[in-house]
């Protein structure tokens, strides 16, 4: 399949894991939709055999929005990449979180702007090197996660494209989730990120994102010292609260259909 | 002009002119004559000023705004101040102001006609928010904009639920403050201007 | 058609009204002056009916939400001023791109900027026409009264559907906020057809042939939705061939239908020498000008309305034109549609502008004035 993605590049991996996912969860076709935004990891709306919305930079979630509140039965699910959702798409970020909406973000993290050539996001670690932040960048990077969270997300998961078999999973525990998710999916740029700051090539740096991993259980009893420099991996929260578009469709007294009706 | 009439509404914020000049236009709907009505917006929700313009013909109303009106009335000293200079049909433009806020100058060629609006809604119908009303009676008695019953039933129709016949009697006050005749209580002096 | 007693409407609320008669049932939008009242409005009325109302957390977001939900077959509006104008205008070029109806309403108010947010004003009249970046198609309407918002609003969703295309209302802060009195027809007999699913098994969404409806997302025709140059299924492409192509069908559409698009209204003499050309609530001085010129006194006046300020009805004002000697054009700005005035009049009357843009509308004796010099 002819695509834009580079050699090494994670988008693929965290690609396959969605589908997966959504066999997993037993979705019908026609239900389901894929929403993204602009940037590399975006362009897999297009390569997926769903009614596929390719939507503006940042705007992926409020698209979405549109659509869940007009067809509360269809099954979204929203990819972003971390420029995209995180810096130009804050807004819609927090707010998707906020209404508790039922969206399933994934958010494929590379910590880099990759489509326009390696310029710093907010999720840029401090210190790492960008076309845009030839020094190194001097501003902190959000923890994706906590600010989804604050926000008022009810799940929140992180996994990585080195292991995506968890990912897989992760993404179908979010989709059963009634309510925001978001799934971040840490994924490796070897072009526009890793050659810029020595990272080593496309197999290093998976093998980096594997050995830096931590599950939540796994890490659960560690002490902080013990868990320095590692990604925690895993379910990070899950909350029931009330989920928006159900809230309102219930406030108008119409049912919403469990299938879409077409 | 002939049929035209021109009604501007001033006074205070929270006065409740823009309501005032609503319901003004919805009865002239009903009495089925043509209406527009325009406001002055301004940035505060209360206090300030306020302006509402309402235009009754029988023909077709085309330029939306009042720029000469027939009927001028003032709740407060700010608009009659304002309002009073502008008047270009001096005499012939029927001025009423509520002397409960307003102290003059009554200069003879305006013949401003002066009622203590806000006092008597103060007084006999015990609440102070209806005084917009009052006004409209008094207003529609000096000026036969429109037919009396048909008024009151608009009244009715737009007032806050439960508040129609409050307003409604409001209203009728309004027709016998006129009837006593202007200038009754123009020796007192003016409250303080909201 | 059966129609309902006169009431007493703001020009914003038969916005509403019109959008809801029309079949709108999903409104998006943020909080912004003039405008407020149909949000109001729509927040008030559309739960009742099964509709949905959401407030979303800023402009770009509103245009955003309805472009999703007319993509999950809901009729549409969102309503806006000039600063939210300038912020919808990225979605605005989505939704021209993707082919997807909706109706974006803008109640002018004075700028450039915050402005005078209470002023009523015509300056944004090139900004619908070419606010967002690219060669796009555009159909923006121009109501001059209450009754017109209504009426504009229900053709503007109606031919928004049928054109696949956003729709943009160009309402003014004096035609948004003034009552009137209005009769509105009974019944939805303004309806076209539903949105549906049933169409030709080889039915794809952006058919070279030509215009197919939109078959909402959920109804089993996979295909995609992207503001990148795409083929007959919605996959983007570079091909230079398939760009062209791209590109031609947007606008073709609207020159097919430009008849059913362009509306004007002529009122005053048959051979006039002078004519007035202009749009929205400056209409309302016109026509009082013009009633009293021609109907009272016989002058060879006339006055062409413009509902439609885009695609320019150029041929309804090239055909006056030709028999006037001078044309005016007054407008609530510095002079906007006049260029597209004298574009079309090529020199056969004489164009003249009359600008207003102190936060008031032109006054009748302004036009009568200047009409006056033209004509003794």
């Amino acid at each position: 399949m002819p695509h834009i993605w580079c050699p090494g590049c994670g988008n693929g991996i965290v690609t396959a894991a969605l589908v997966r996912a959504i066999e997993r969860a037993d979705y019908d076709q026609r239900d389901v939709v894929i929403v993204s935004g602009i940037g590399c990891s975006s362009r897999a709306a297009g390569y997926l055999n769903f009614n596929t919305l390719h939507t503006t930079h940042g705007r992926a979630l409020a698209f979405a929005t549109g659509l869940k509140m007009a067809r509360p039965e269809l099954k979204l699910f929203v990819i972003m990449g971390d420029g995209d959702c995180s810096a130009i798409g804050g807004n819609h970020f927090i707010h998707s979180a906020r209404r508790n909406i039922d969206l399933n973000a994934i958010v494929v993290n590379n910590h880099i702007y990759g489509m326009t050539g390696g310029q710093h996001s907010p999720l840029t670690p401090i210190g790492k090197k960008a076309t845009t932040a030839p020094r190194g960048t001097l501003e902190r990077e959000f923890n994706l996660l906590e600010l989804a969270r604050g926000a008022g997300a009810t799940f929140g998961a992180r996994g990585n494209a080195a292991q995506p078999r968890q990912l897989e999973q992760l993404i179908t525990r979010g989709a059963n989730h009634k309510g925001f998710s978001i799934v971040e999916a840490l994924s490796p740029c070897p072009i526009a990120y890793g050659r810029r700051n020595k990272l080593g090539g496309p197999v290093d740096m998976m093998k980096e994102l594997k050995e830096n991993s931590i599950s939540t259980e796994r890490a659960a009893g560690k002490e902080e010292s013990e868990l320095k420099g590692k990604t925690i991996t895993g379910v990070i929260f899950n909350y029931d609260e009330p989920e928006y578009a159900a809230e309102y469709y219930h406030s108008i007294g119409k049912d919403i259909p469990v299938k879409s009706s077409g | 002009m002939g049929n035209r009439q021109e009604i501007l509404l001033t006074g205070a914020g929270g006065q409740g002119l823009i309501l005032a000049s609503i319901i003004l236009a919805h009865a002239a709907v009903n009495d089925n004559k043509n209406v527009v009505q325009t406001q002055s917006y301004g940035p505060e929700a209360r206090g300030g000023a306020s302006m509402a313009g309402v235009i009754i013909d029988i023909d077709t109303i085309e330029y939306p705004k009042v720029v000469n009106p027939t009927v001028l009335l003032c709740m407060n000293q700010a608009s009659f101040n304002k309002y009073l200079p502008k008047l270009k049909r001096v005499g012939e433009c029927i001025v009423i102001v509520d002397s409960t806020f307003v102290s003059g100058p009554f200069r003879e060629e305006y013949k401003v006609q002066s009622y203590p609006i806000t006092k008597v809604a103060k007084e006999k119908v015990g609440k102070e928010v209806v005084a917009n009303m009052l006004a409209l009676g008094v207003v529609n008695a000096a000026a036969g904009l429109l037919d009396r019953d048909i008024f009151r039933e608009s009244i009715f129709e737009l007032a806050p639920k439960g508040s129609g016949e409050i307003n409604q009697k409001a209203f009728d006050i309004g027709y016998s403050l006129y009837e006593q005749g202007s200038g009754q209580d123009t020796n007192q002096s003016a409250q303080t201007p909201q | 058609m059966p129609e309902t007693k006169p009431v007493l409407m703001q020009g914003n609320e038969a916005c509403a009204e019109g959008a809801i008669s029309a079949g709108v049932r999903f409104y998006a939008g943020y909080p912004i002056t003039p405008s407020t009242e149909v949000a109001e409005r729509m927040a008030v009325r559309l739960p009742d009916i099964g509709g949905v109302f959401i407030q979303m957390e800023d402009e770009i977001a509103s245009m955003a939400a309805v472009i999703g939900a007319s993509i999950g077959g809901m009729r549409t509006l969102t309503a806006t001023s000039g600063p939210g104008f300038s912020l919808k205008q990225e979605n605005i070029g989505y939704a021209i791109m993707a082919e997807i109806p909706c109706v974006i309403v803008n109640v002018q108010r004075m700028g450039p900027s915050t402005g005078v947010p209470t002023a009523p004003s015509q300056g944004d009249v090139m900004q619908a026409r070419w606010g967002t970046h690219g060669d796009h198609p555009v159909i923006v309407f121009s109501p001059a009264s209450v009754y017109e918002t209504y009426y504009l609003t229900v053709a503007a969703v109606n031919l928004s559907q049928k054109l696949r295309q956003p729709i943009i209302l160009l309402l003014d802060e004096v035609i948004g906020h003034m009552r009137e009195k209005v009769t509105i027809p009974k019944g939805s007999k303004l309806m076209v057809e539903k949105a549906s699913d049933k169409v030709p098994a080889d039915w794809k969404p952006y058919d070279d042939k030509g215009l197919t409806p939109l078959v909402p997302f959920g109804f089993g025709h996979y295909y995609h939705v992207t503001g990148l140059f795409h083929d007959q299924y919605g996959f983007p492409t570079g091909d230079p061939q398939q760009v062209e192509r791209s590109l031609d069908r947007i606008h073709e559409k609207l020159e097919k239908y430009r008849d059913e698009v362009a509306l004007t209204n002529y009122i005053g003499h048959k051979e006039p020498r002078v004519v007035i050309v202009t749009y929205g609530c400056t209409v309302r001085s016109a026509r009082a000008v013009v009633k009293k010129a021609y109907w009272n006194n016989r002058q060879p006046v006339g006055l062409l309305s413009l509902q439609t300020l885009w695609p320019f009805p150029d041929k309804e004002v090239q055909e006056i034109a030709k028999k006037a000697d001078v044309v005016i054009v007054p407008e609530m700005n510095m002079g906007q549609i006049i260029g597209e005035v004298e574009r079309h009049v090529k020199g056969e009357a004489e164009v003249i502008p009359l600008n207003r843009y102190d936060g008031e509308m032109i006054s009748p004796e302004q036009i009568s004035d200047i009409m006056g010099r033209w004509l003794s």
